[in-house]
């Protein structure tokens, strides 16, 4: 449901970056997302189809979005691993004290427009 | 036709958000309030319990309630029953959470001046409200033995931000099948910050070590 929150700031960035570089019309957005962000991609896209539409400057505008890596690091053998393939326990050495490096990115990466 | 450019941003969604909410902790220590966003699920004993901490603490200090919910007054209309205390409803339009500007507008509506304790009673939900600051200085969480031991398994997020945790209705253990020790280790493992608290809003067992805490974070 905070997909809906997330296009909402989305929107209102874009709109003051047209107003800033004194663009007319969005033809894309790209989004980056951690692995475990959280993200529900598909209602993303239905929030921004509904929602791009209500602006003559991002209506018909493509959402791209692109997935970031999560990364864990392990406090006890100091390796890092992929978070979403063994979780909360370090792969190498069986320890629980792990921490995530990346993965909740919830990024806007460019857009195109002109 | 005009040149199609690219713009770089690189910038977090939550940017403006963050900046927002920035700015409220600034105006909050200005006026030397100490600002708290509270979260649970629904039905945790956000409201009760609220109501039992203001009761102990109204007296010695100047305290502000807003509730934010979808619909109705009732939880601010019961805070200020319980309690005599200012209490404002927030509707937040069907939004599954409160954001920094949305608390800001209703800071604005809200006498704050002279408040030592601001508390914002977030909405029922254990996903969304954990994404958003809120500008507030401290974030508390209230979980229930009613809702299983296994929920910080289930959101992690939500126990990872919170600076304190009150587990609540520990007045009816007898009848739940609640394990404290794993809970509390469950919550450590994602969080070992975190202060716990061991409390019933009914009977207000507990509620002092809570009041110490906050009083530990109050500017004076």
């Amino acid at each position: 449901m905070h997909e809906l929150g997330i296009i909402n700031y989305v929107v209102k960035q874009v709109k003051e970056l047209a107003v800033e570089n004194d663009l007319k019309k969005l033809h894309s957005i790209t989004l980056e997302f951690g692995e475990v962000s959280g993200i529900v991609t598909h209602y993303l896209e239905d929030y921004w189809k509904w929602y791009s539409k209500k602006d003559p400057f991002t209506d018909g505008a493509e959402l791209k979005m692109e997935v970031l890596p999560a990364i864990t690091w392990c406090d006890s053998c100091k390796k890092q691993y992929p978070t979403v393939k063994y979780g909360k326990t370090c792969p190498y050495c069986g320890s629980g004290e792990t921490w995530l490096l990346r993965g909740q990115e919830m990024n806007i990466k460019e857009i195109e427009a002109e | 036709m005009a040149e199609v450019k690219v713009i770089k941003i690189e910038e977090s969604i939550f940017a403006q958000n963050e900046s927002t909410a920035e700015s409220i902790r600034k105006m909050m220590d200005e006026n030397g309030t100490l600002f708290i966003n509270v979260m649970s699920g629904p039905g945790a004993g956000k409201t009760t319990t609220l109501a039992s901490l203001v009761n102990l603490m109204k007296d010695k200090y100047k305290i502000g309630e807003m509730d934010v919910d979808i619909e109705t007054s009732l939880d601010a209309q019961k805070v200020a029953d319980l309690t005599g205390i200012q209490s404002l409803q927030i509707h937040n339009g069907g939004l599954c959470h409160i954001d920094a500007d949305m608390t800001a507008r209703a800071i604005a509506e809200y006498d704050t001046e002279g408040l030592d304790l601001l508390i914002l009673e977030n909405i029922g939900n254990m996903v969304c409200p954990a994404e958003f600051d809120t500008g507030a200085h401290k974030n508390v969480m209230i979980w229930s033995i009613t809702e299983g031991d296994d929920k910080p398994l289930k959101y992690p997020l939500m126990f990872s931000v919170c600076d304190a945790i009150l587990i609540n209705k520990i007045d009816a253990i007898d009848y739940f099948d609640f394990d404290f020790d794993k809970a509390e280790e469950r919550i450590h493992s994602l969080n070992p910050e975190t202060k716990l608290f061991r409390i019933s809003g009914k009977t207000g067992e507990g509620l002092d070590a809570v009041v110490e805490w906050l009083e530990s974070n109050m500017k004076k």
